[in-house]
């Protein structure tokens, strides 16, 4: 598509949804639209009909697409509850869409999708100005309804978002995290859990920033860090076991050079960098002297990190350079030597850091922007905790006991809205995948 | 204790708790629908921690029965080396959040100097545990401090460091399910495991 033509559609689409709520206000039945009675172009999401696909998976397909689209929080996915496919077409020679019934349902946006024998064939087209305005081919595994085949359709998602956005969405990505000790990796729309083999009593994953492995520490009296790769399905120790050591919460630094780590021994813990080929001396970044450091977080530019320290005698959060100079409390608001603040994840864009404070005896999901100003709680109810940003900086999963038992929850910082992402009791230690760089 | 064998007595101890696991309330329901597809999955497989997690802690439970029932033999003057094992592997507790040995450990600590001043071949491992609050993280660190203090005491009373190594479980291992403190409190501990030379240990 042209710069032209996309400035084109952003432009007619930001007119319809500027309109589309007035309307919807009044006679529609959108899912999920919270007007709060005030148009906000933020929060307020661009209406969008997915129209029926026809073939042997077309049901599937449709289904996953408009679940992708409202799960993005970007959309209204409207529904068709029409009786008469007839009515979708205009009438006359052209028999093009009837644009008039879908701006009456204040469909901005309408995707038509073909099945072909590669995949299939996606058109866009903007209501406003009544015609087609992306085309595009996707790719499909002959064999139906399997995990690839799911990915394959995401991606259809993610593109038509980024048609109407500008941004690539994210339902195309995954979320590695534990449970009982083992590591799992699920759909960010909760489909397709795998378990993966990694070391006994694995912890704590973090994935590098092309998407194909994962390093973690194992717990225990082999406490050690490996990175696994999602290609080969094998693990490959980088640090330890040591005698009297115990490591934790490595992290891959942004140009996927180096893991930073805690390791935690005879007096304290520290984090230590060392290369990923391993077999480098490990560099001390923090100087904790005898106290805990932990839960190292990079800026996205690879500048500076975050990370929590017990220095002052409880957990806060502290920033510093790279290389671990400079290092100065982040989280001095509201301080109180009961305070635990833990958990830090430096949002992909790299605005804001997402934590968990124990307040009042609940831990709960807060945000504070990188520069330490403008804190904000992002839950209330039951134990929120490890918190890790999605790579669109919009939507964290985090861990939540609001059912009564330990699971994974999605919010979407902007709206508030919420959703429960695993369906099985101590799910933990989430971390959520970059976008895949290849299909 | 060798791999092998570590993993010997692990399994038996994973098997009689699945079997000890039966006897009790099925696992709690673990979601509103347990119903289609991919939930049923997460299910059974929830199912299958919950039950390897039961039996560790049924794990937990029969080392510490077994500890209990070592002192109790030991009252019964079933034998000296009874007594010094249950003493050198008696629990070690700590405060909230601390890691600083509390006072009234001071003479289980110090009866394990004694034993271990005895026995110049024992050697042991002393594993630091916390309750379930903190961060699951951090909680690494705080259990291989509360170790760490353990192991530092053991040798300011003059016993050799290298006879001592210290890890950390963290949150990961409880001895009491519960989320009060009456649970938290027996959480919170370190734990020895005699790693060489227990084979007659003698009292001091």
């Amino acid at each position: 598509m042209t710069p032209l033509r996309r400035a084109v559609l952003v432009r007619a689409v930001l007119l319809a949804s500027a309109l589309a709520p007035v309307v919807s206000a009044q006679d529609t039945t959108f899912k999920g639209l919270k007007l709060n009675g005030v148009y906000d172009p933020r929060r307020d999401k661009v209406g969008i009909v997915v129209l029926p696909v026809s073939g042997a998976f077309g049901d599937s397909v449709a289904t996953i697409i408009r679940r992708d689209l409202d799960l993005s929080d970007r959309f209204n996915v409207i529904p068709l509850d029409t009786a008469d496919p007839s009515a979708l077409r205009a009438t006359g020679a052209t028999a093009g869409l009837n644009y008039p019934l879908f701006a009456h349902l204040a469909a901005a946006a309408i995707v038509q999708i073909v099945p072909i024998a590669t995949g299939l064939h996606v058109a866009l087209h903007d209501v406003a100005r009544g015609q087609v305005v992306n085309v595009s081919e996707f790719p499909l595994p002959a064999t139906g309804l399997g995990r690839d085949w799911r990915m394959g359709v995401h991606r259809v998602s993610d593109e038509i978002e980024r048609w109407i956005t500008g941004q690539r969405g994210i339902s195309g990505t995954r979320i590695a995290y534990v449970r009982g000790m083992s590591m799992r990796i699920v759909d960010v729309d909760g489909a397709e859990e795998i378990t993966v083999p990694t070391d006994d009593q694995s912890m704590s994953p973090a994935w590098n920033t092309a998407g194909t492995q994962l390093v973690y520490n194992t717990l225990g009296a082999n406490s050690h860090i490996s990175i696994f790769d999602l290609a080969t399905g094998r693990s490959r120790p980088l640090i330890g076991p040591s005698r009297n050591t115990t490591y934790g919460s490595p992290i891959f630094t942004p140009d996927g050079k180096s893991i930073v780590y805690a390791r935690a021994g005879e007096n304290g813990s520290d984090l230590f960098m060392v290369g990923v080929a391993g077999g480098d001396t490990p560099r001390r970044l923090t100087n904790g002297q005898g106290t805990d450091n932990w839960n190292p977080t990079m800026s996205p530019d690879g500048r500076r990190f975050v990370f929590m320290s017990g220095r002052t005698g409880h957990p806060e959060l502290y920033i510093s350079d790279a290389d671990g100079a400079n290092a100065e409390v982040l989280t001095d608001y509201e301080q109180s030597d009961k305070n635990f603040r833990a958990d830090p994840d430096w949002s992909p864009d790299g605005r804001v850091i997402a934590y968990s404070e124990r307040t009042r005896d609940h831990f709960q999901v807060r945000t504070v922007l990188a520069n330490g100003s403008t804190p904000k709680y992002l839950t209330s109810e039951g134990e929120n905790e490890q918190p890790a940003w999605a790579p669109d900086s919009r939507h964290l999963v985090f861990t939540s006991t609001r059912t009564g038992v330990r699971q994974l929850w999605i919010i979407d910082v902007e709206s508030a809205r919420m959703r429960q992402l695993t369906k099985s009791a101590g799910a933990r230690l989430a971390a959520w995948s970059p976008r895949f760089v290849k299909p | 204790m060798t791999r092998t064998r570590r993993i010997a007595v692990m399994t038996a101890a994973m098997l009689s708790g699945t079997t000890l696991a039966c006897h009790k309330a099925p696992p709690p329901q673990v979601g509103p629908t347990a119903a289609a597809g991919p939930d049923a999955d997460s299910l059974r497989r929830a199912q299958a921690d919950e039950a390897a997690k039961r039996a560790a802690d049924e794990a937990a439970r029969r080392k510490a029965a077994e500890d209990a029932a070592a002192a109790a033999a030991a009252r019964d003057g079933a034998g000296a080396a009874a007594s010094a094992r249950a003493t050198l592997l008696a629990t070690v507790h700590f405060d909230f959040d601390a890691s600083d040995l509390r006072a009234d450990e001071r003479a289980n600590l110090d009866a394990k100097v004694a034993i271990l001043q005895a026995n110049p071949t024992v050697a042991i491992r002393i594993s630091g545990h916390t309750d379930e609050r903190g961060s699951d993280e951090y909680n690494l660190a705080l259990g291989e401090r509360r170790a760490a203090a353990v192991k530092a005491y053991l040798t300011q009373h003059g016993v050799a460091e290298s006879r001592m190594e210290t890890i950390s479980y963290g949150e990961e291992r409880p001895v009491a399910e519960g989320s009060d403190e009456a649970a938290w409190s027996q959480n919170r501990r370190a734990e020895f495991e005699i790693t060489a030379g227990g084979q007659s240990l003698k009292k001091p």
